[in-house]
């Protein structure tokens, strides 16, 4: 077998051919709460600013500092964002996780490490390039203590130089990272510069990757799903936020206390809003519907263990018809599960949560474009319907950031929904709060402070008639819940529909939503380049479902549901809606493991179930 | 005789016109004799007196006897009976978006002592704007009489089991915990507990009254502390409690040595006519000392306890504008084009 040396010799000689350009995957290795978050994201953004289509993915631990963390970048030329399986350039800083990262990499792939790891000593089919870092780090930080934070940005010189991404960038991204810290700035530029220099001097490239400008990000921003939902939140005018943290959602209550203290406050200096930090989640719903049934827009940020507190308020909010918006940056669980960890697990819960017959609507965003506008979309359903809406994000999608195109202004008015005021009800004479009036199941409600004498109404969570006085009769009770049910009905016509790609010619079908749709996207390339086969594609954006969903099923054989769970959560939403002849159709591709899905399991597990 | 005038007399109406039945509510369901609808009738009389409009104000409650008690007063006020011990979040939601609704809360000993501590807890820390009453009876009626947590030591049930853990003082704990009007009274002293609410309503901040209303059905024999017979013998009232509301004339005697006298955010005066000397109810410290003694002597210690009338409100905290938020415009909840443009130019 050839020494590593021998080998990568050869490589070198054939480098013209075997040259990769803008597609990569980039992973480093750290440890937790040593500054490598500030790193990584220079690192991304500098491939950006080079028109390269890029993600970033960061897989941290539950803890603030001294736990193993790892942040994967992926730059790819044609678009693809999904999570790459494969680990192409390691960047090893952490010792507790050095050889076991470097043990899981594929033939072939690129090691850069810190010297005293010694870690090419392991295996002889990688490239390696070593790294001092403590010599580097001390003569360009002279204060000891921030050693630690400053040895991360010398990685991103040696990166820079190795994959050819433009010092000047570099330093663009930097000095903007570093914004209102000029000494900082400097300090963390001093470091790439040494990484840089140290690379250019010893580390002759060996391995096939580059970066090369390109013109795909032209315009584009970069932001988390967490601070797009803020921003849509804010332009939907939301009036009352209250909020318990929890990881992954609490970045999305604080992103919009930053919004709204510099966008929303008049020039009076009065608040526009109320944010709240409460003393739990039972607290934080509570304080939802209160101000949904006194009329404000109002908003909370949870993830699943908060969810399921929320269970018996949810109830009451859909028996009493109290608008509000949920939004849930799901996590994996049961319990307290990988709280620092994607998933799609808590669809079925949320979309029956609570006891009794309950059922909500659920908004499903996949981009970050999508919380944006979706926050808009949320309320309004919630207060056209007087129902609560949640909308299911995830921690991918959430904390992580992504590239996109700048959000555009609402241009719709808000829909405030079916509401009587004084002058309404001086004409009707009265009215009656749960009544059916227009057929759509939509009864007519008012808001306490409302000032006429025939206004107010005694909202219970008690069986109750129209006129929402108490009442324990059978018929009273049934005619409600159907009514109810109405409603929700009518909501399959104005949710946001799926989006759609029918090829025309084939037979088999997927269905996903969420953050899956990144792998999907792939996944079905793969499937038609290697395999030629070719799949239709439906992306679910909201339940209830709406009749493209059954229209699409009907149209294919098979249909792959793809989902980040474990028991096929969606695919049993779709088995309650879909006809019974064609819920044998519906074949389930799941995974639940913490990670991003991404496009080769997908693809492989759909050409196993295809027999090939 | 012909000479009689024969026309009706003009019905007597409040300040702002209203009579006194258009306060009133659907007829009770409690039980005949429960505490609770004495309590009821207090703040019908309270709130007519003072001349608040039905419309403005919020009836919130949680579950149980209590609980359900907001529909026997005010039907022309809107209410929202929710879940169990969480009317406090409600409330807290309701207020933030209108600020200007007076807030109603009736709860239960079981409803705030047990399941809604949590809630009860943050809700004193806040100081918001809301007169949180609880109906004190010791049990929980709509379950049929188990013990709660403000059941005293050694009460015992008609069962026979004694209570053996001790009581939690929702007052001594308000008052701790930053309420900034606490007091605590009895359904069957009418005078006392009118004037008390009237106080109420005047007072800008979180008011917690615990007023013993003893349940006819469940506790009210001998061996319970939460009894009519009970209260009539252990009630130390700390004062005389006149309150002045800021449309009348003051013209009562005033002797500084007996009387202490605290004048609310609205400008109305709340007179207390000393028959404990040396209380001082802005004294926290004072009060909680006062409550742990009473215990101590098996005394149920009734008046107002403490009152801060200018601590800052929830509402003054959070710089809400004074419009109520509920009902802003969209040219003020949804910032304009440029905003947009310059967020999406700081993500580039």
């Amino acid at each position: 077998m050839a020494t590593t040396d021998v080998s990568l010799h050869e490589a070198s000689g054939h480098q013209e051919q075997q040259r990769v350009t803008n597609d990569m995957s980039i992973q480093v290795a750290t440890v937790n709460g040593s500054g490598s978050q500030s790193s990584n994201t220079v690192l991304l953004r500098s491939i950006f600013q080079m028109g390269v289509p890029v993600s970033g993915k960061n897989l941290f631990p539950s803890n603030i500092a001294g736990l193993p963390t790892w942040y994967t970048i992926r730059a790819n030329k044609d678009g693809y964002i999904a999570r790459k399986k494969e680990i192409d350039f390691l960047v090893a800083m952490n010792p507790e996780t050095a050889q076991e990262d470097v043990k899981s990499l594929a033939s072939g792939a690129v090691v850069v490490y810190d010297e005293p790891l010694n870690l090419s000593a392991i295996r002889n089919d990688l490239i390696f390039y070593s790294v001092p870092y403590d010599k580097l780090v001390a003569p360009v930080c002279p204060e000891a203590k921030l050693r630690k934070l400053v040895r991360n940005m010398i990685y991103v010189g040696v990166v820079a130089k190795l994959l050819n991404i433009e010092t000047a960038e570099v330093e663009k991204a930097i000095r903007k990272q570093f914004a209102s810290k000029a000494k900082a700035a400097n300090l963390n530029l001093a470091a790439v510069q040494a990484g840089f220099d140290y690379a250019s001097a010893n580390l002759p490239k060996r391995d096939p990757y580059f970066v090369k400008r390109m013109d795909k990000t032209a315009g584009k921003i970069i932001i988390d799903g967490n601070s797009a939902a803020a921003l849509g939140c804010m332009f939907a005018g939301v009036t009352v936020v209250s909020w318990y943290p929890i990881t992954p959602s609490s970045s999305l209550p604080e992103t919009l206390i930053e919004y709204m203290k510099e966008y929303r406050i008049q020039p009076d200096g009065k608040a526009t809003f109320a944010i709240v930090q409460a003393e739990d989640e039972l607290a934080a719903i509570g304080m939802v519907i209160g101000a949904g049934w006194a009329g404000a827009r109002a908003m909370t940020a949870t993830a699943g263990p908060g969810i399921s507190l929320m269970a018996e308020y949810a109830g009451l909010a859909y028996y009493t018809e109290v608008p509000g918006v949920i939004w849930d940056i799901q996590r994996v669980g049961p319990s307290t599960g990988l709280p620092t960890r994607t998933s799609q697990g808590d669809i079925l819960s949320t979309a029956f949560l609570s006891h009794g017959d309950t059922k909500h609507i659920l908004l499903i965003p996949s981009s970050v474009e999508e919380c944006y506008t979706m926050a808009g979309e949320a309320f309004d359903l919630a207060e056209q319907f007087q129902t609560l809406v949640f909308v299911m994000s995830d921690l991918d999608l959430g904390m992580n950031n992504w590239m996109s195109d700048p959000f555009k202004y609402p241009e719709k008015p808000l829909n405030r929904g079916k509401v009587l005021g004084r002058e309404e009800l001086d004409k009707l004479g009265g009215f009656s709060r749960y009544k059916d009036v227009d057929g759509d199941g939509i009864p007519y409600r008012t808001l306490p402070g409302t000032d006429h004498p025939a206004a107010a109404y005694f909202a219970r969570g008690s069986g109750h008639n129209e006129k929402s006085q108490y009442s324990e009769r059978p018929d009273d009770f049934e005619r409600n819940m159907e009514r109810i049910n109405r409603k929700f009905e009518t909501a399959r016509s104005f949710v946001p529909r799926p989006e759609i790609v029918q090829t025309g010619k084939s037979k088999i079908g997927i269905i996903a939503y969420g953050t899956s749709h990144w792998a999907i996207t792939e996944a079905r390339d793969q499937l038609r380049k290697e395999y030629q086969v070719e799949t239709d594609y439906l992306r679910l954006r909201a339940y209830p479902f709406t009749r493209e969903v059954h229209n699409f099923i009907e149209q294919h054989d098979r249909v792959y549901v793809v989902e980040q769970n474990r028991d096929a959560q969606m695919l049993s939403l779709l088995k309650l809606d879909a006809r019974p002849e064609l819920v044998t159709r519906l074949l389930s591709v799941a995974h639940i493991h913490g990670l991003p899905l991404d496009a080769r399991s997908v693809t492989d597990e759909i050409m196993t179930m295809e027999g090939k | 005789m012909a000479s009689t005038p024969t026309s009706t007399p003009t019905p007597k109406t409040n300040r702002i016109g209203l009579q006194v039945i258009e306060y009133r509510g659907g007829k009770t369901t409690l039980c005949a004799g429960c505490g609770h609808n004495a309590i009821s009738e207090r703040i019908i009389d309270a709130m007519y007196e003072m001349g608040v409009k039905p419309e403005r104000v919020a009836k919130l409650s949680g579950i149980g006897c209590s609980s359900k008690s907001p529909a026997y007063f005010m039907s022309r006020s809107h209410s929202f009976n929710s879940v169990h011990g969480r009317m406090p979040s409600l409330a807290t939601g309701a207020i933030l978006a209108n600020r200007d609704l007076m807030a109603l809360g009736v709860s239960g000993d079981g409803d705030t002592a047990s399941i809604g501590i949590g809630q009860f807890v943050h809700l004193m820390r806040r100081n918001l704007p809301i007169i949180y009453i609880i109906e004190d009876n010791g049990v929980y009626g709509l379950t049929k009489g188990q013990f709660s947590a403000t059941a005293d030591l050694g009460s015992k049930l008609k069962s026979g089991v004694i209570n053996d853990l001790p009581p939690i003082d929702t007052c001594a704990m308000a008052i701790e915990l930053g309420a900034t009007f606490v007091g605590r009274s009895f359904s069957g002293d009418k005078k006392q507990l009118l004037s008390m609410l009237k106080a109420a309503i005047a007072h800008k901040g979180t008011v917690m009254l615990d007023v013993v209303s003893p349940c006819v059905t469940f506790n009210d024999h001998e061996g319970s502390t939460k009894s009519y017979k009970y209260m009539k013998d252990h009630e130390e009232p700390l004062h005389d409690i006149n309150f002045v509301p800021s449309f009348e004339e003051i013209n009562i005697e005033y002797d500084p040595g007996t009387t202490f006298d605290v004048t609310m955010h609205d400008g109305s005066r709340l007179r207390l006519h000393k028959l404990e000397e040396d209380y001082d109810p802005t004294n926290r410290i004072h009060a909680v000392k006062r409550l742990m003694e009473a215990h101590e002597k098996n005394e149920v210690l009734t008046g107002i306890l403490y009152v801060n009338a200018q601590a800052p409100s929830f509402i003054d905290m959070l710089n809400i504008t004074e419009e109520p938020l509920a009902t802003l415009p969209e040219s003020k909840v949804r910032p304009g084009r440029e905003v947009l443009e310059q967020a999406m130019e700081e993500l580039r």
